[in-house]
C-alpha cells in the first residue's frame, strides 16, 4: 500500500511552505482567473449597491408627484428624467431593481429547496419513491412555462390580489415552476454518490436516513446546485420582467424593471421619450448578462472536469 | 427501435393526463368565464345562465374535466368561444404564420451558430473567440420583448427601415412577387430577434462539442496523413461534432409550432401565440386548454423525437 503512504510524505514535505489548499480556495483563485466572470461579478455587485443604497442618496420621493416636472427630458436636476406623474425615473429605477432581484433571487431559492430535496429523495430511495418524483418531474418539464405563468399571473388578477403581496405569490409561483432541471441533476449525482465508499460508511455508523441525505450526500452535490441556481437566476430574472411587461406579473405601483417598460404601450412614450423604458431594459440585460458570467465561471471553477 | 418507441408513447399517456389535470385545474381556478370577460352590461342575468348552460359552463369543474378530456380523445378540441370555430381550425389558421417565423429563425440560428462555433473552437482563446463568447453571453441573456422594442424604436419607427409590425401592410391586395416582398420586409425584425435569442446557446453547444471532438486521436491521425486542414475541420471533426447537436433538432419542435408568444405580441405577428395570449385575456377556455395540451404534446413528441435521432446519428448508442 504504498500509494496509501506517499501523499503523506508529501504532504509533510510541503506542509511547511504553504497550506493545503482546500477545494474551496481551488475554486475561488480558477473564479478570479476567469476575466469575464469577474466583469460580471462587478457587474452584479454594482447593480446590488445601486439598487439597494442608491435610493437612499437620492434628493428625490416616490411620492413627489407634480404635475409641473412631468415627462422631462433627462437633465442635471433628474438624471434619467421623469414619469407622466413627475417622478423621477432614476429613483423609480433603482427601486424597482429592489423588487426584480428579489423576485429573481428568491424565486430560484425555492426552486433549489424544492429541487435538491425532490432530486435527492429520488436518487437516495430509488425504486417508487423515485418513479413518483421523476414522473412528476416529467409532468413539469413537458409543460409550457410561459403560457402557465401567464395563466397564474392572470388568475392572480382576477382573484384581486394585493398588489403589495402579489410579488410573494409571483415568487412562489416562478420557484415551483422551476425545480425540475435541478431535481433531476441532483439525483444524478446522488444515485453516483450513493454507491461510494463514504456512504457504507455512515452505514455502517448507524446513521439515519435524513442525516445520510441531508449531512453527507447533499453537501457533495453543492457545486451543482451552485451553479444551476446562479444561472437560473438569470432566467428568473427575465422571467419575472416578461410577466409584468405583459401585465401579470408584477403590477404597480410597485415598480419592477418589466413593468416600468411597459410605459413602450403607449406609443407616444415609446417614441418621444425612451427614457421611461430604455433605462430599465437595460438593466434587465445587465444583470441577467452579469449573471450568467458569473454561472459560467463557477462552473469552471467548481466543476473541473467540464473544464475545457 | 419499434419496440422502443412504442414504449415510449405508451409512458406519455400517463404524462399527458397528469399535464391535463394540471392545466385544467389552473384554468378552473380563475374566476370569470367568457361571458363575464366579454362584460356585456346589457345582457340579463337569465341570458348570461342560458348562454353558460349552452356553453356547459354551469357544471362543476370535475365534470368538465371529464368531458373536456372525453371529447380531445375523440380528437375533438372543442370550439373556441372567441372566434366560433373548432379549436383545430383556429389553430391551424394562425399556426403556419409562426411557422414562417420559427423556420426561418432555425435555419438562420443553425446557420451562424455552426459557423461561429466552428471557428471561436479551432480558435480557442484568440481574439475572435473571446468576441464570440461575450456576444453569445449577451445573446442567452436577452430579454425578448426589450430588444424587440429596441429595434422597432430605432430602425422601424426612427430610420424607417422596416415597417413597425404585422405581418404585411394592411390594405394592400397585392399577391405574388408584391405580396412576398412585402411580408419579407415585416418578418425581418422578428426574424432576427428570434435568431438572436436562440444562436446563443446553440454556438456554445457547438463550440464545446468541436473543442471535445478536436482532441480525438483520430483528428490527429487525420492531420498526420498530411490532410488539408480544412478537410480535417469540416470533414472529419465536424461531422462527430454534429452528432450531439441533432438531438437538439427535436427539442425545436414546440418551438416551430408554439409561436414566440411575446415576440408576436410585440411584433403584432398575427401568429398562434399572439392569439394564444388574446385568448387568455378574453378567458376562452377552450381554446386556451387546447393549445396549452397541444403545445405540451409537442414538448413531449419533440423529446422522444431527440431521442430518436440521436440514437439514429450515433450506432454506438443503443436505445432500450
Amino acid at each position: 500500500m504504498s500509494a496509501d503512504v506517499m501523499p503523506i510524505t508529501e504532504n509533510k514535505n510541503t506542509k511547511k511552505a504553504k497550506a493545503v489548499d482546500t477545494p474551496w480556495k481551488t475554486a475561488f483563485r480558477r473564479f478570479t482567473r476567469n476575466k469575464l466572470a469577474v466583469i460580471g461579478f462587478i457587474m452584479i455587485v454594482f447593480m446590488f449597491i445601486l439598487c439597494f443604497l442608491g435610493p437612499v442618496f437620492s434628493p428625490h420621493n416616490l411620492f413627489d408627484y407634480s404635475l409641473k416636472n412631468k415627462n422631462l427630458a433627462p437633465n442635471s436636476m433628474y438624471w434619467l428624467g421623469t414619469d407622466k406623474l413627475g417622478r423621477d425615473i432614476l429613483l423609480r429605477m433603482m427601486l424597482a431593481g429592489r423588487i426584480s432581484l428579489l423576485v429573481g433571487f428568491v424565486a430560484t431559492f425555492i426552486a433549489v429547496m424544492i429541487g435538491a430535496t425532490l432530486g435527492a429523495l429520488a436518487g437516495f430511495y430509488g425504486k417508487i419513491i423515485d418513479t413518483i418524483i421523476m414522473r412528476v418531474a416529467d409532468i413539469f418539464m413537458a409543460l409550457p412555462l410561459l403560457p402557465i405563468l401567464i395563466i397564474l399571473g392572470a388568475v392572480l388578477s382576477d382573484l384581486k390580489v394585493d398588489p403589495s403581496s402579489r410579488i410573494y405569490y409571483l415568487m412562489v409561483i416562478i420557484g415551483v415552476l422551476n425545480w425540475t432541471t435541478l431535481a433531476r441533476l441532483v439525483r444524478g449525482q446522488i444515485l453516483t454518490l450513493r454507491e461510494q465508499e463514504f456512504m457504507q460508511a455512515t452505514e455502517a455508523l448507524g446513521l439515519k436516513d435524513g442525516r445520510k441525505i441531508f449531512k453527507h450526500l447533499l453537501p457533495n452535490t453543492i457545486p451543482v446546485i451552485i451553479v444551476t441556481a446562479t444561472l437560473s437566476v438569470a432566467g428568473a430574472i427575465l422571467t419575472e420582467s416578461a410577466l409584468s411587461f405583459l401585465g401579470v406579473g408584477v403590477v404597480p405601483p410597485t415598480p419592477s424593471w418589466g413593468n416600468m417598460i411597459s410605459a413602450a404601450n403607449n406609443l407616444i412614450d415609446f417614441r418621444k421619450r425612451p427614457w421611461l423604458w430604455i433605462p430599465p431594459g437595460m438593466c434587465i440585460l445587465i444583470t441577467s448578462v452579469a449573471i450568467n458570467l458569473i454561472g459560467d465561471g463557477l462552473r469552471d471553477a467548481l466543476d473541473p472536469k467540464t473544464k475545457k | 427501435m419499434k419496440q422502443y418507441i412504442i414504449r415510449r408513447l405508451l409512458q406519455m399517456i400517463p404524462t399527458l393526463i397528469g399535464i391535463s389535470i394540471i392545466i385544467f385545474a389552473i384554468s378552473a381556478m380563475v374566476p370569470g368565464d367568457y361571458i363575464t370577460a366579454r362584460a356585456n352590461p346589457n345582457m340579463s342575468i337569465e341570458k348570461q345562465e342560458q348562454l353558460r348552460a349552452i356553453y356547459g359552463l354551469d357544471k362543476p369543474d370535475y365534470q368538465r374535466y371529464f368531458i373536456w378530456a372525453g371529447n380531445m380523445l375523440k380528437g375533438n378540441f372543442g370550439d373556441s368561444m372567441q372566434h366560433k370555430q373548432p379549436v383545430t381550425t383556429v389553430i391551424n389558421t394562425y399556426v403556419w404564420n409562426s411557422f414562417i417565423m420559427g423556420i426561418f429563425a432555425l435555419f438562420f440560428s443553425w446557420f451562424i451558430a455552426m459557423i461561429t462555433g466552428i471557428f471561436s473552437a479551432k480558435f480557442q482563446y484568440s481574439f475572435f473567440d473571446k468576441v464570440v463568447t461575450l456576444l453569445v453571453f449577451i445573446c442567452m441573456s436577452l430579454p425578448s420583448f426589450f430588444i424587440g422594442l429596441l429595434l422597432i424604436k430605432f430602425l422601424a419607427l426612427d430610420l424607417k427601415l422596416f415597417p413597425v409590425g404585422g405581418m404585411s401592410t394592411s390594405g394592400l391586395n397585392a399577391t405574388g412577387w408584391t405580396y412576398f416582398t412585402d411580408v419579407l420586409k415585416h418578418s425581418f425584425l422578428p426574424i432576427m430577434v428570434l435568431t438572436m435569442l436562440s444562436t446563443g446557446s446553440l454556438t456554445r453547444y457547438f463550440r464545446t462539442s468541436m473543442l471535445e471532438v478536436i482532441r480525438q486521436d483520430y483528428i490527429r491521425t487525420a492531420r498526420a496523413k498530411g490532410l488539408k486542414e480544412r478537410t480535417v475541420i469540416f470533414k472529419h471533426a465536424f461531422r462527430n461534432a454534429m452528432i450531439p447537436a441533432i438531438t437538439l433538432l427535436g427539442f425545436e419542435l414546440p418551438g416551430l409550432f408554439g409561436g414566440a408568444m411575446i415576440l408576436e405580441q410585440i411584433f403584432a405577428w398575427p401568429g398562434i401565440g399572439h392569439i394564444y395570449l388574446n385568448s387568455i385575456s378574453m378567458r376562452d377556455y377552450p381554446f386556451m386548454l387546447g393549445f396549452t395540451i397541444f403545445l405540451a404534446m409537442l414538448t413531449l413528441v419533440g423529446n422522444l423525437l431527440a431521442d430518436v435521432l440521436y440514437g439514429i446519428a450515433d450506432p454506438r448508442i443503443r436505445l432500450k
